[in-house]
C-alpha cells in the first residue's frame, strides 16, 4: 500500500469517527437545550403573567374598596347630613379608621360648588363647575380621575361618587394618596432593573418608577388596545430590550406594566448555554483526539502487518527457491557425478600405467604425470561441489540433543581462535547466561556457526572484532544468536542474493558458494530463521532464531 | 590372497576402467553391466566382494544387494554410491553391506575396504565353516 493511501484510510477513519459521534453529541446536546430553554421562558413568562394578575388583582380591589365605601356613604347619608362639616368630619374620621389613603372628603353641589369639606386643605370655596371632571362624573354618576397635582401639588386622585336625590344631585368626592400605588406596585420583588409602574392609556406615568422617569410623566412605550387578563412580550423600549407583563385594571383605564431584565431572568439559561457550549466543545476535542489516536494506531497496525507480510512473503519467496533450487542441484550434482567417477578412473588408470618402467623412460612422462595429478586434483574439486550440493539438497533428519549454546557457540569458536588471532581479529562474547537448553542438531548447528564466523574472518580481512551475542525471547521462546562484524558489509544487491546457491563473493576456487546455502536450509529445517543484516562499509551481523523446544 | 571382484555398475566406460585398473593389481575381476546381470554371475561364479553401484536402471544396488544377501550371505558388498547422503550409504549397510564408497571414487581408498571386506568374509567363513 502507498503512502498516499494510508494518509487516505486514516483520515477515512477520523471523519467516519467524527460523524458518528460528532452528530449525535451535537443532536443531543441541542435538543436538549432548546427543549430546556423552551420550558425556562414559558415558566419566566408564567412567572411574570401570574404576578402582573396578582398586583391587577391588589389594585383593583383596593380601587373596588375605596369605590364601594364611596358609594355605600353617598347612598347611606342624605346632602343635609354630609352639608354639616362636623358631621362630615365625623364620617371621614370614620373612614380613615378603615383606610389611611383617603385624605379629604369633599360634598359638592349640582353647580359645582364646595358645599362642605374636611380634610388638611382650605377648599371650601372652590368652584368645579367649569372642570372636565366635575361634568363627567355628573353625566356618568361614578369618576375615577387620573393621578394629578390638581391645587395640592400633589400626586393623589380623586373619585367622585354623584347621587341624585328627588330633583337636585351631589357629588361626594374624596381625594385618595396615589402613594399607596406606589408601595402596592413597587412592593413587586424584581431584580436589579426590573421596574413596575402604572400608566393611563395616554402613556402618562402614574406611578413613580424606579429609574429615569418621574410621576405623570408621558413616557416612550407602545400603545397598547384595552385587553382581558395578562399579556407578557419582549420588546425595545428607548433601545433597551426588557420583558414585559401587562394587564389593563378593570375599574380604570390604567395599564399595570411589570418591566423586567431578560437577561437576568434567562441568566440560568445563558449559564446553560455556555456549559452546554463548553461540553460541546470539550467533548469535540476529546472526540477528536481519539479519532486521531485510533485512526493513528489503526494505520500503523496496519503498517506492521503489511510489512510482517512482505517479510513472510520474501521468507516464503526464498524457502521455495530454496526448495526448487535444492531439486535442480540435486538433479544435476547427481548426473555428474557418474561422467566424474569415469574421469576420475580414467586419471587413476593413466596413473597406474604411467607407473610402468617403460614409460618412465619417456621423455614426456613428467609432463604426463603432472597432468593425471592435475585432473585428478581438479575431479576432487568438482566432487567436492557436488557433494556440497547433494547435502544441501538431501532430506535429513535432524538428530535430536539438547544444547546449550553458550558452550555450542565457544567450541565453535575455538576452531577459528587461531585464524582470527593470526589475522589480529578479536572474537567477542556477550552470553545471556539465563539461556535455556533447546533441543536441535549440535553438528549441524555447529557447521551454520563456523560457516558465518568463518565468513566474518574472510569478511573483516585483517584487524577487528566479531561479536557474538545470545539473547533468550521470551516472547516467541526462541532463543537468538547474534554474529556481527566489523568488515566491508555489502550491499544490498548482494544482500538479497547471499543465500543463493553458487552466490559467492569470493576468488575462483576459494569457495564453492554453498556454505550460506546449507547453513540457511539447516536452519529452516530445525525450525528457526536465519537473517541478515549489512551496512556497507561498517560491517554484517547475522541473527539466528531458534525455537527453545 | 587373490580376492574374486564382481563390478556392477550401468556405465560402460566405468566398468571397463575399473576391470583395467583391478587387473593391473592383479586381481581377478569380473564386470557385470546390471542388477541382474549380476545376480545371474553370482549363480555360476562366486566372488568375494561385489562392488555395486546404488542407482541402476532395472533392478537397482539396493534390491540386488537384498537378493544377493539372501542368496549368499558370506558374499560381501560395496555400495557405490553417487549420492552424498549418508541416508541412502546407510540403508545398504543396514541391509547388510559392508561399507558405502561415495562417487567419485578414490581407487586406493576402494582398494582398501576391498580388502577389509575380504579380511571380515574369510573371518565368517572360518567361524561358520565345520571343524
Amino acid at each position: 500500500m502507498q503512502q498516499d493511501d494510508y494518509q487516505r484510510l486514516r483520515l477515512k477513519i477520523i471523519a467516519t469517527t467524527l460523524a458518528f459521534s460528532f452528530v449525535p453529541l451535537l443532536a443531543l446536546g441541542v435538543t436538549i437545550y432548546l427543549k430546556t430553554e423552551s420550558v425556562y421562558v414559558s415558566k419566566v413568562y408564567g412567572n411574570l403573567r401570574t404576578l402582573v394578575e396578582n398586583k391587577k388583582n391588589t389594585i383593583d380591589l383596593f380601587l373596588n374598596e375605596r369605590i364601594s365605601q364611596l358609594t355605600t356613604l353617598a347612598f347611606t347619608e342624605s346632602f343635609d347630613q354630609l352639608s354639616d362639616e362636623k358631621y362630615l368630619e365625623k364620617v371621614f374620621s370614620f373612614l380613615q379608621i378603615h383606610s389611611k389613603s383617603f385624605i379629604d372628603l369633599q360634598v359638592i353641589d349640582q353647580d359645582g360648588k364646595t358645599v362642605s369639606y374636611c380634610g388638611p386643605y382650605r377648599l371650601q370655596n372652590v368652584n368645579y363647575s367649569q372642570e372636565p371632571w366635575f361634568n363627567m362624573a355628573m353625566a356618568r354618576g361614578l369618576y375615577v380621575s387620573d393621578v394629578f397635582l390638581g391645587f395640592r401639588k400633589y400626586p393623589h386622585f380623586i373619585i367622585a361618587v354623584t347621587r341624585r336625590e328627588g330633583d337636585r344631585s351631589w357629588i361626594l368626592r374624596a381625594a385618595i394618596d396615589s402613594d399607596i400605588f406606589d408601595s402596592l406596585v413597587r412592593s413587586v420583588h424584581l431584580g436589579k432593573s426590573g421596574d413596575a409602574f402604572l400608566m393611563t392609556s395616554e402613556n402618562v406615568l402614574q406611578t413613580k418608577p424606579r429609574f429615569d422617569d418621574t410621576i405623570l410623566e408621558k413616557i416612550e412605550f407602545p400603545r397598547f388596545a384595552k385587553f382581558s387578563g395578562s399579556r407578557v412580550e419582549e420588546f425595545a423600549v428607548k433601545g433597551k430590550t426588557s420583558l414585559y407583563a401587562m394587564a389593563w385594571l378593570d375599574y380604570k383605564d390604567w395599564l399595570l406594566v411589570i418591566k423586567d431584565d431578560p437577561r437576568e431572568e434567562f441568566m440560568p439559561l445563558y449559564q446553560a448555554r455556555w456549559l452546554l457550549i463548553f461540553i460541546l466543545l470539550g467533548g469535540t476535542l476529546l472526540i477528536i483526539g481519539g479519532a486521531v489516536f485510533i485512526s493513528n494506531s489503526m494505520v500503523r497496525q496496519l503498517v506492521r502487518s503489511e510489512r510482517e507480510k512482505a517479510s513472510l512473503d520474501a521468507s516464503l519467496t526464498q524457502s521455495s527457491k530454496m526448495a526448487a533450487l535444492g531439486k535442480l542441484a540435486a538433479g544435476v550434482a547427481h548426473e555428474v557425478n557418474n561422467p566424474l567417477a569415469i574421469i576420475m578412473e580414467k586419471a587413476g588408470w593413466m596413473r597406474d600405467l604411467l607407473s610402468e618402467e617403460d614409460i618412465k623412460g619417456s621423455p614426456n612422462f613428467k609432463e604426463y604425470e603432472d597432468a593425471v595429478q592435475k585432473i585428478e586434483f581438479h575431479v576432487r574439486r568438482a566432487k567436492d561441489v557436488t557433494h556440497r550440493l547433494l547435502g544441501f539438497a538431501r532430506r535429513m533428519d535432524p538428530l535430536r540433543d539438547d544444547i546449550n549454546v553458550n558452550i555450542l557457540l565457544d567450541q565453535t569458536k575455538s576452531f577459528l581462535e587461531n585464524e582470527a588471532s593470526f589475522r589480529n581479529i578479536e572474537i567477542m562474547t556477550d552470553y545471556d547466561r539465563g539461556l535455556p537448553c533447546i533441543t536441535s542438531d549440535a553438528s549441524q548447528l555447529q557447521q551454520v556457526f563456523l560457516n558465518i564466523l568463518d565468513n566474518a574472518i574472510d569478511a573483516i580481512d585483517k584487524d577487528g572484532v566479531i561479536t557474538v551475542t545470545t539473547r533468550h525471547d521470551k516472547e516467541a521462546g526462541a532463543v537468538v544468536i547474534a554474529i556481527a562484524d566489523t568488515g566491508k558489509g555489502m550491499p544490498k544487491e548482494v544482500a538479497e542474493k547471499i543465500f543463493d546457491p553458487f552466490f559467492t563473493t569470493k576468488k575462483v576456487g576459494e569457495g564453492t558458494g554453498l556454505g550460506l546455502t546449507i547453513s540457511y536450509s539447516i536452519i529452516e529445517k530445525l525450525g528457526g530463521k536465519i537473517v541478515l543484516h549489512s551496512v556497507e562499509g561498517k560491517g554484517t551481523t547475522f541473527t539466528i532464531t531458534l525455537p527453545v523446544s | 590372497m587373490s580376492v574374486r571382484i564382481l563390478v556392477v555398475d550401468d556405465e560402460p566406460d566405468f566398468i571397463e576402467t575399473m576391470v583395467k585398473r583391478f587387473t593391473f593389481r592383479k586381481m581377478p575381476v569380473t564386470a557385470a553391466s546390471s542388477g541382474i546381470a549380476a545376480l545371474k554371475l553370482l549363480e555360476t561364479d562366486s566372488f568375494d566382494v561385489v562392488i555395486m553401484d546404488v542407482r541402476m536402471p532395472g533392478k537397482d544396488g539396493i534390491e540386488t544387494l537384498k537378493e544377493i544377501k539372501k542368496r549368499y550371505p558370506l558374499t560381501e558388498v560395496i555400495m557405490l554410491t553417487g549420492h552424498a547422503s549418508v541416508e541412502s550409504g546407510m540403508r545398504g549397510m543396514s541391509l547388510g553391506a559392508y561399507d558405502y564408497v561415495l562417487k567419485p571414487v578414490d581407487f586406493d581408498e576402494l582398494l582398501e575396504k576391498v580388502h577389509k571386506a575380504h579380511e571380515r568374509k574369510l573371518l565368517n567363513e572360518g567361524r561358520k565353516a565345520p571343524r
